[in-house]
């Protein structure tokens, strides 16, 4: 009796190119990641090199949206990071570091901030007991 | 014997198509999450360095001492190497071993460049009296870019031997599964010089 789990494809299937779910990219993905890395790398050096905005927030914000859309880019022409590659795994182990670094960076940065933020101010006493040695 | 055995043709039964047999190992699969686990190394990195990235001590500060100039090089060498290992990932496709080996070893001497690169810009800044003992700034700044920079190192040093390897005896299949790690690791590095680059370097210009 055969078992109807199993695939009904020939044996001599070819595990490389379709099992594995993964590809090795094509020669036209490698250079339009190349030509949308290059691109997205110009424009903040730029930016930032030829003080093109007065505003530094502004730059800040514009050099790291930049990245983001770059890391995307890198992820998809060079990482081949889709939906169907180890079935779905490398997606979602992705996600779930995507989730954890999310977390750690910006409660990092949150309670980081609210420490300096909040920092008891030293009382003259103190300074005068433990003065600050420049390094 | 099993005396509850299943009659998988019941009625009722619920049954199972899968497309394809799954039987490959799990190597690559595996790398994949060692290099997330690595990507949150990273990521607690820039966390340090997001935070600490102002607290100069008085010394100085990012301004005064990233070179541009030669940060812009050192992105490109990354980039250009990123994309010649994808060149020769096709030819090991094909299986053109002669030309997959040289494109490797184009890949291997531009990270070597981006490492001597990055090594000459850190004597520099350590003789400029800009070390990492400094401030917390430099700390998390060479601690940074230095775990990269070592990552690359060790990629030139695995793509080496496995050169050699190939060299010897040939794309078997444990040395294609092998190139197919180094691929990730190669372009994975290339991604996480995009973070440093933006934000370490351009971003901490500004701030």
């Amino acid at each position: 009796m055969s078992h109807p789990t199993h695939s009904e494809s020939a044996p001599g299937h070819d595990l490389h190119e379709e099992g594995m779910g993964e590809d090795h990219g094509s020669l036209r993905g490698y250079l339009t990641g190349f030509v949308l890395a290059s691109i997205l790398t110009i424009i903040p050096f730029w930016l930032v090199m030829g003080h093109v905005i007065e505003s530094k927030p502004l730059t800040i914000l514009l050099v790291l949206a930049l990245a983001a859309v770059q890391i995307v880019v890198h992820m998809i022409y060079f990482l081949h990071l889709n939906t169907k590659s180890e079935h779905g795994w490398n997606m979602l182990a992705f996600i779930f570091t995507l989730v954890l670094v999310v977390i750690v960076l910006g409660a990092s940065l949150w309670v980081m901030y609210n420490e300096n933020a909040n920092m008891m101010p030293m009382s003259p006493l103190y300074q005068q007991q433990h003065p600050v040695n420049g390094p | 014997m099993n005396t509850t055995a299943v009659d998988i043709n019941a009625p009722g039964q619920p049954v199972f198509y899968t497309r394809e047999e799954v039987h490959h190992n799990g190597t690559l699969l595996g790398f994949w999450i060692y290099l997330m686990s690595d990507l949150f190394i990273f990521a607690s990195l820039f966390a340090c360095n997001a935070v600490l990235g102002t607290n100069y001590a008085g010394g100085p500060t990012g301004s005064e001492v990233f070179d541009l100039p030669g940060l812009a090089v050192n992105t490109a060498l990354l980039l250009v190497s990123s994309v010649t290992f994808g060149f020769a990932m096709l030819e090991m496709a094909r299986k053109r071993k002669r030309a997959m080996l040289i494109w490797l070893g184009i890949s291997g001497l531009l990270a070597a460049a981006f490492v001597g690169l990055e090594i000459h810009e850190f004597a520099t800044m350590i003789a400029e009296g800009a070390g990492p003992q400094r401030s917390a700034f430099l700390s998390s700044f060479f601690t940074l870019v230095g775990t990269h920079g070592l990552h690359v190192t060790v990629g030139i040093l695995w793509l080496t031997v496995l050169m050699v390897q190939i060299g010897r005896v040939g794309l078997t299949e444990a040395n294609i599964r092998r190139l197919r790690c180094l691929s990730m690791f190669w372009h994975f590095l290339d991604l996480v010089w995009v973070g440093v680059f933006s934000y370490v370097y351009l971003v901490g210009v500004l701030r």
